[in-house]
């Protein structure tokens, strides 16, 4: 069978997360939440501590840690005393910095720091395939389900809210996302790289694009590609495969800006 | 038959107040708004009446005071500062469709009303101050509302594109029966095509129709005596002082001496 063997479980892997990751992405872009989902991706390791010591799947610790901070940080952005770039980069880095600490308090077990920052993609499993696309089909339904109000949120959230939508809740849904796709990617391109796969491919859609429908699928499609450009100079070139991931990406979006007729 | 038609209420609140920290932002003020009525709120900056339309929006919550709808009211609402981020690439037509599906005919025939109907394959971020509001005008109509909420419609848009512009206000009006509740700097315009004006400064100062208000003292202490002398000219009607003496011309030109 094809997923015996660990380079092609790589690939379906990475495409998995990159067809999430693309789209809601776009989000994140529109949103000018990078440095929020780097926050949040960088509390991973907490999650992974948080996993490893009550015995769940690491997947699913990740997930509930992102979350809790996702939350956390969204009630003290609303506190405009402190600019958020300031919260942001403060919480960000006490995250990771607490997750390195508590891992490296619980000496009984051995664990791989540097395939949790960089990522592993070589090592998912079998079980990391079937959260990867079960979770990732879930987020997708999600999207598409509720894209018309999440999108309408996201180009004027007072105009949105006098056409009777309610942004509150399509914040918080984009964060539960945002969560889960860092948590699905996070043995694709670890902790310290996570957030490149949500923003890259959008950055480098964007020049191709003239809707946020267009922009979406076109961000999917790039960052499947830089998984499959990444992984195989991965393997041919014996360079480690989540900064090749990424790099594929930023040469993608290199490519994307060489100015061409008819864009805008 | 007989009896004569009472527009339906639309909105109606009363009493609201609303503080921003220690501020107080809106003190006490009631209003409403009536099917086929052009209602305008003027005042200084900082008098509140961006608040005061959030409120009736349900934007904000108030302190105090109580908002009452017509059950399954459809507002169409203009923001103050709708600007949209170039990183999100979006033509007239999708932002048309932003909050409800509707058919390309459809755009474009709400678009033809203002005038834009060109437009519609173009990125909103390269639409002028005049063809932006006149698209958001028409993304206003296409939802069929029975009240247009406006925030400074003209804002970004020149002396003749502003005429316009209420003079569309004003046709839709007529053509279907919508209430529209605005905001507006441009006292002139607001008196010439308004049906009531409430004079906010975080308090209503006054209210009532044009005429009334320009004479009214809490009005020409804001905005000065020659703004009262100035809207006279296009009220068609004299100031109070001259209002008895049957020469337009002269009461108008005796009246702009006094002014400051």
């Amino acid at each position: 069978m094809i997923l015996d063997d660990f380079f092609w479980r790589a690939v379906f892997a990475g495409a998995g997360v990159a067809l999430v990751a693309g789209p809601l992405g776009c989000f994140v872009v529109w949103r000018r939440m990078a440095y929020f989902g780097d926050t949040v991706a960088h509390s991973s390791l907490l999650g992974v501590a948080l996993g490893l010591l009550l015995g769940v799947n690491i997947m699913f610790g990740v997930f509930a840690a992102g979350f809790a901070v996702a939350l956390v940080l969204s009630g003290f952005l609303k506190d405009k005393r402190l600019s958020g770039d300031t919260l942001l980069g403060t919480l960000s880095h006490a995250s990771l910095s607490l997750g390195v600490i508590v891992i490296s308090l619980m000496t009984w077990l051995r664990v791989d720091l540097l395939g949790y920052l960089f990522g592993d993609i070589l090592a998912v499993s079998l079980v990391d395939l079937l959260w990867i696309y079960g979770g990732g089909a879930l987020a997708i339904a999600v999207l598409v389900w509720l894209w018309r109000p999440l999108l309408a949120v996201t180009v004027d959230q007072e105009l949105a809210q006098a056409e009777g939508i309610n942004p509150s809740r399509y914040e918080l849904l984009l964060m539960l996302l945002i969560a889960a796709v860092i948590a699905l990617a996070m043995k694709i391109v670890g902790v310290l790289l996570v957030t490149s796969l949500l923003i890259i491919p959008a950055a480098a859609a964007r020049s191709l694009s003239r809707t946020p429908e267009q922009m979406a699928l076109m961000s999917a499609l790039i960052g499947i590609l830089s998984v499959l450009i990444g992984l195989a100079s991965s393997f041919q070139f014996d360079t480690p495969s989540g900064p090749s991931i990424v790099l594929a990406a930023v040469l993608l979006f290199i490519l994307g800006q060489i100015p061409l007729r008819g864009r805008i | 038959m007989m009896e004569n038609e009472i527009p339906a209420m639309l909105i109606s609140a009363k009493d609201l107040h609303l503080k921003a920290g220690r501020h107080d932002l809106v003190e006490g003020v009631s209003i409403q708004v009536s099917e086929g009525e052009i209602v305008s709120i003027i005042g200084p900056n900082g008098a509140g009446k961006t608040s005061l339309l959030k409120l009736l929006l349900g934007l904000i919550k108030p302190e105090r005071g109580s908002i009452e709808r017509r059950p399954g009211l459809r507002i169409g609402y203009l923001p103050q500062k709708a600007s949209i981020d170039t990183v999100l690439p979006l033509s007239v037509e999708r932002m048309m469709t932003l909050t409800e599906a509707f058919s390309r005919k459809e755009v474009e025939k709400a678009l033809a009303e203002t005038g834009v109907a060109s437009l519609i394959d173009e990125p909103v971020q390269t639409l002028s101050g005049g063809e932006f509001q006149r698209m958001m005008l028409a993304r206003a109509l296409l939802r069929n509302p029975e009240l247009l909420v406006l925030d400074e419609p003209a804002q970004g848009v020149d002396h003749l594109g502003e005429a316009e512009l209420y003079g569309l206000i004003g046709r839709l009006r007529e053509e279907r029966g919508c209430g529209v509740l605005m905001v507006s700097h441009d006292l002139h315009v607001v008196m010439a095509a308004t049906d009531r004006v409430l004079c906010l400064n975080r308090h209503l100062c006054c209210e009532g129709e044009p005429e009334e208000v320009t004479r009214h003292p809490e009005y020409l202490r804001l905005f000065g005596m020659e703004a009262g002398s100035r809207l006279a000219v296009y009220s068609h009607h004299h100031d109070h002082t001259h209002d008895l003496s049957g020469n337009v011309d002269t009461s108008h030109a005796s009246h702009q001496e006094q002014a400051p």
